[in-house]
C-alpha cells in the first residue's frame, strides 16, 4: 500500500464516500416508502445525481493524489449517467402513463394531442 | 490506507448493502411491472457504486471500466424492458 497520500486527502475522500452512502440510503428509503409510482420515480434521482457525483469526485481526488497527475476519467461515469438516466426515466414514465390509460384508472391526465374543443 | 478512509469505505459499502436490500423489498412487493424495472435499474446502479468504491479501496484503476460497463448494461436492459412493456416488442 502506498503511504504517500496525505491524511487530509483521505479524510476528504472518506467524507465524500460517507455522503454518497447517505444519499443512496435516503433514496432507497424513499423508494420503498412512497405510495404511487409517479411519486416513487423521484427518490432514485437523488442517488443518480448526488450519489454518483460524490463517488466520482472521490475517485478523481484520490487517484489524482495517488498518481500525482490529473486523473479525470472517473468523471466519465457521471457524464454517461447524465445521458442515459433521463432516457430510462422518460421511458418508464411513459410506460406508467400508458398502462394507467389502458387500465382506465381515474385521474389519469388526457393525451396532449387529443382534441379538446374550443 | 488510513483508518479514516477505511471507515469511510466500510460505511459506504454498508449503506449500499442496506439500500440494495430495501430496493429488493420493493422489487419483490412492487405492485406493477414498472416498479420492478425501476428497482432493477437501481440495483444495477448500486452494483456500479460498489465497484467504484472497491476500486478506491484497492487503489486500482481497473475497476473504473467495469463500473462504466455496468452503467451501460443497466441502461440498455432497463430501456429494453421499458420498451417491451410499452409496445410488446423491443425492436419494431
Amino acid at each position: 500500500m502506498n503511504a504517500d497520500v496525505p491524511l487530509w486527502v483521505e479524510a476528504v475522500v472518506a467524507m465524500l464516500l460517507v455522503l454518497s452512502g447517505a444519499f443512496v440510503l435516503v433514496s432507497a428509503i424513499g423508494f420503498l416508502r412512497l405510495g404511487d409510482f409517479f411519486l416513487r420515480m423521484h427518490p432514485p434521482a437523488l442517488a443518480y445525481t448526488f450519489g454518483s457525483w460524490s463517488v466520482a469526485l472521490a475517485g478523481v481526488i484520490y487517484f489524482s493524489v495517488l498518481e500525482s497527475r490529473l486523473v479525470l476519467h472517473p468523471w466519465l461515469i457521471v457524464i454517461v449517467l447524465s445521458i442515459t438516466v433521463p432516457v430510462t426515466t422518460l421511458l418508464l414514465a411513459r410506460v406508467a402513463l400508458f398502462r394507467r390509460r389502458s387500465a382506465r384508472m381515474a385521474d389519469t391526465p388526457p393525451p396532449l394531442t387529443a382534441p379538446r374543443g374550443p | 490506507m488510513s483508518p479514516i478512509l477505511q471507515a469511510g469505505v466500510v460505511f459506504a459499502l454498508g449503506c449500499y448493502a442496506v439500500a440494495s436490500l430495501l430496493v429488493l423489498v420493493r422489487l419483490l412487493r412492487g405492485p406493477r411491472a414498472q416498479d420492478r424495472v425501476l428497482s432493477l435499474d437501481m440495483l444495477y446502479f448500486h452494483a456500479m457504486l460498489v465497484t467504484l468504491v472497491l476500486g478506491i479501496h484497492q487503489q486500482s484503476d481497473q475497476y473504473f471500466e467495469v463500473a462504466l460497463l455496468i452503467a451501460l448494461f443497466g441502461f440498455v436492459s432497463s430501456s429494453a424492458m421499458a420498451k417491451f412493456i410499452l409496445r410488446g416488442e423491443v425492436i419494431e
